[in-house]
């Protein structure tokens, strides 16, 4: 079906594969101890990373169930809404891997912001399969073993303000936000959701603030001059070939 | 609701949205309006995210304490083009400090 990579074309889609999976996945650690220091037990600490498995979720989840157990339904709603661009990312994938079965199952709990950003940023569909199973393998590996290290060595350490970890939750969701702002009319989107969070936040329970925020992105689809970005994920260079655009036949833009 | 019950249905959730990714015919959101909210969506998501952890309290009163310097620092690394873990050692560190010289 496709030809096989040279076996210096495949040390390449490793090697990259694996630099995004270590720099990805050693975070781990900051989310098991960040967990730990919500309240979570490191056996609940671990369900999240091998079961939720999607960085930015699971740190919502725990952001927010840190101001008590009343989060619960908050928590669940900002980490679904948070999730759905992996939905999208499945979209393309499904295309590229043409997997079946039991497969299939393994292929959609791997797909991630990382896994999919390698995968489509290969020009061949036998790279962009590697890429895809190496990076999703890679992250999910050492994300679950940085975890386990993040809740033990957290949980033996105290107060986690002293070290700084409640800074560097905020700015881990600056850092996943930041490729994002590629437009003015995303800064602005941006800049609208930050302030109404902040400003609901003291009259509100937890996970509530991001809620109402999350709804300046419906201006996005009502006000068709808010919002010009491409569809998610944004940093792909090009599409594999074999596989169509998400806007349609033919469409170059 | 329990912190277990939580977990599970947020896994449970994430893990629906990842695989109706592999079985929904492409097609079904490619609407123009579609793309824009869903394109959209992270951006808010993320932007609140941001602003609650760095400008508020547990109890949800707006404070500026040492996390304001610490992600000021954090997006000065970010338009230097700093690594993703960089970013967040970074923030961190400058936190840490900040609270070891006194600031709150």
């Amino acid at each position: 079906m496709s030809t096989a990579l040279s076996p210096e074309r495949r040390a390449r889609v490793i090697r990259q594969a694996l630099s995004v999976a270590v720099a990805t996945g050693t975070y781990g650690i900051s989310f098991g101890a960040l967990s730990v220091a919500s309240g979570l037990s490191i056996l609940q600490t671990q369900a999240l990373s091998l079961l939720l498995f999607s960085g930015g979720s699971q740190f919502a989840f725990v952001g927010i169930m840190a101001a008590g157990a009343s989060g619960g339904p908050a928590a669940i709603a900002t980490s679904t809404l948070l999730g759905v661009r992996n939905g999208l990312y499945g979209l393309q994938v499904a295309r590229m891997l043409d997997v079946r079965g039991l497969r299939k199952v393994f292929a959609a709990q791997l797909t991630i912001d990382e896994s999919t950003a390698v995968g489509v940023a290969q020009p061949e569909a036998a790279a962009a399969r590697l890429g895809f199973w190496t990076t999703g393998l890679g992250v999910f590996i050492l994300w679950n073993v940085a975890t386990l290290v993040g809740a033990i060595v957290g949980d033996a350490m105290g107060d986690p303000r002293r070290y700084g970890l409640d800074a560097a939750a905020a700015a881990a969701f600056c850092a996943l936000l930041w490729p994002r702002l590629k437009s003015k009319d995303a800064v602005a989107i941006a800049a609208l959701a930050a302030v109404i969070a902040v400003l609901v936040a003291p009259h509100a329970p937890a996970g509530v603030p991001v809620l109402v925020a999350a709804c300046t992105a419906l201006l996005a689809g009502v006000w068709r001059r808010a919002h010009h970005d491409p569809a998610p994920p944004h940093q792909w260079p090009h599409d594999a070939p074999g596989t169509t655009g998400t806007a349609g036949p033919e469409t170059v833009t | 609701m329990s912190t277990w019950t939580a977990l599970l249905i947020a896994s449970a959730l994430a893990f629906v949205l990842k695989f109706l990714g592999y079985v929904v015919p492409a097609s079904w959101l490619d609407g123009e309006r579609t793309t824009r909210i869903t394109s959209a969506l992270p951006i808010a998501l993320l932007a609140a995210l941001v602003g609650v952890q760095t400008l508020t309290s547990a109890h949800g009163t707006v404070t500026l304490d040492s996390r304001a310097g610490a992600v000021g620092v954090a997006l000065v690394a970010l338009l230097l083009r700093a690594p993703f873990i960089v970013v967040v050692v970074l923030a961190a560190l400058v936190a840490a400090g900040l609270r070891l010289l006194g600031f709150p």
